[in-house]
């Protein structure tokens, strides 16, 4: 391993470290990621009957704009803690490629969001009644794939809306029409596993396709968001 | 330069005269569908208005993001500005035209979707620069729209294979098309391209004047001693 990317991978580790403890200790993120997901589930509960057996067609859609939501609310805390004390400026100026703070920033909110996924899943499986009638073990890669789909793009329009003025509004401005694939992709992956008719490779394909290209487009122009002055 | 722009505006209002007539009158009227499909010499030099100036307006970013040149980025802001109002129009003539032909205003089909798809991440984008604090809205618009650019194609595909899947109104993809129609579109499509150059110019100079408004008003805020009083 050359020294640079010793360096890329020790300040990636460092920050998610810090980042980990840091929600360890707090749990701002996760707790009010899993209380808006448990409200999101409430109520789509009450403006459909969620046991009916059309709900199925329509439970991948819920389950992940149940997620889409509470990954904002998470997201949009990303950056929130390094504004505070001026860490960002001190980042700035410090010699540690950009990269590998974003790098962290994204590994950390996947966690989290896989986390509110696990957390989640079985509470759907109780108050809608699912069941997978197709191979459920798809389901691990499509909720990997689309995770880190919402969370590369939303990581870096987190960075960008801090630039603006009502932040909180402006990230799922920028992130849902760019998402729009990757949760058609999501959805439609989801809704042909659990309702088990046709194949679900090409989502996963195009789900595959859309986070090597966005992470390749993050990693690109993340210095220059982060520099901007 | 400051000459050309009224002889420009009046041989542009000219040529949009003469197109309105062919289009109206002169364009011989389809068969089945009868005067409703005249629309179409509006719809579809809009969309191609529209889908060159995001052309435009993702090469004008990529150009501000490599050379940090503000001529690029304020043909970036004008392209997407005027991209959207062309989108706009072709998202508002469709359903007219489709609410007679095909019975529904509006269906989830390729072209609509994606088409809709693209004004959503352009009025993403314009709301950016709006909402953006002035000195760093240039580099956070121009990764938007790369980013906005490079979701194109997926969210095509992610549609075109979505939509194969389910049944769809039959839409008169293909065909041949008369050449004196042909011939009236491609006249409308040109009126439309220098409508579009006129709009984006005076949009160009009003940019740039604002712009240049602003800095020396900051500069004076700077020089005047009283400021420091105040």
């Amino acid at each position: 391993m050359s020294g640079e990317s010793r360096a890329v991978s020790g300040v990636t580790r460092a920050t998610l470290a810090k980042d980990i403890r840091l929600e360890w200790r707090s749990k701002d993120a996760i707790n009010s990621m899993l209380f808006f997901a448990l409200l999101v589930v409430v109520v789509f509960a009450f403006s459909f009957d969620p046991t009916a057996e059309e709900s199925r067609q329509i439970a991948g859609g819920l389950v992940w704009v149940a997620f889409l939501f509470a990954a904002v609310v998470a997201l949009n805390q990303t950056w929130a803690r390094e504004i505070r004390n001026q860490v960002l400026d001190a980042y700035r100026v410090s010699p540690a490629p950009p990269n590998s703070l974003f790098m962290a920033k994204a590994l950390g909110n996947f966690l989290f969001v896989a986390i509110l996924e696990c957390l989640m899943t079985p509470l759907f499986i109780v108050f809608y009644k699912l069941r997978a009638l197709g191979p459920g073990w798809q389901l691990v890669p499509v909720a990997a794939l689309g995770t880190w789909a919402l969370v590369v793009n939303g990581t870096f329009f987190a960075a960008m809306s801090l630039r603006t003025r009502s932040r909180e509004i402006m990230l799922p401005l920028l992130l849902f029409p760019i998402s729009i694939p990757a949760l058609l992709a999501m959805v439609e992956a989801t809704t042909i596993i659990l309702s088990g008719d046709g194949r679900a490779r090409f989502w996963i394909v195009l789900l595959a396709t859309y986070d090597v290209v966005f992470t390749t487009a993050s990693l690109a122009l993340f210095e220059k968001i982060l520099d901007a002055e | 330069m400051k000459k050309v722009f009224p002889i420009f505006a009046v041989l542009t209002a000219g040529l949009l005269s003469y197109a309105l007539y062919q289009a109206l009158v002169a364009a011989p009227t389809e068969q089945t569908m009868g005067d409703v499909q005249r629309i179409f010499y509006y719809h579809v030099p809009s969309a191609w208005t529209a889908f060159l100036l995001f052309s435009i307006n993702f090469v004008a970013s990529v150009w501000y993001l490599i050379r940090r040149n503000t001529a690029a980025d304020i043909v970036a802001l004008v392209t997407a500005e005027v991209g959207v109002v062309f989108c706009t129009v072709v998202l508002v003539t469709g359903p007219l035209w489709a609410r007679p032909v095909w019975g529904i205003w509006w269906t989830w089909d390729i072209r609509l979707t994606s088409t809709l798809v693209l004004w959503l991440i352009y009025v993403s984008y314009l709301l950016l620069r709006r909402f953006s604090t002035s000195g760093q809205t240039p580099v956070l618009a121009a990764a938007l729209a790369v980013f906005g650019a490079l979701d194109v194609p997926l969210v095509y595909f992610s549609i075109w294979f979505f939509r194969t899947q389910h049944p769809q109104p039959v839409i008169g993809g293909g065909g041949s098309i008369d050449p004196r129609m042909l011939h009236v579109l491609l006249i409308n499509w040109l009126a439309f391209l220098c409508f579009a150059f006129l709009v984006c110019w005076s949009r160009y100079r009003l940019e740039r004047l604002q712009r240049d408004v602003e800095e020396t008003q900051a500069l004076e805020a700077l020089l005047d001693p009283r400021s420091s009083v105040r």
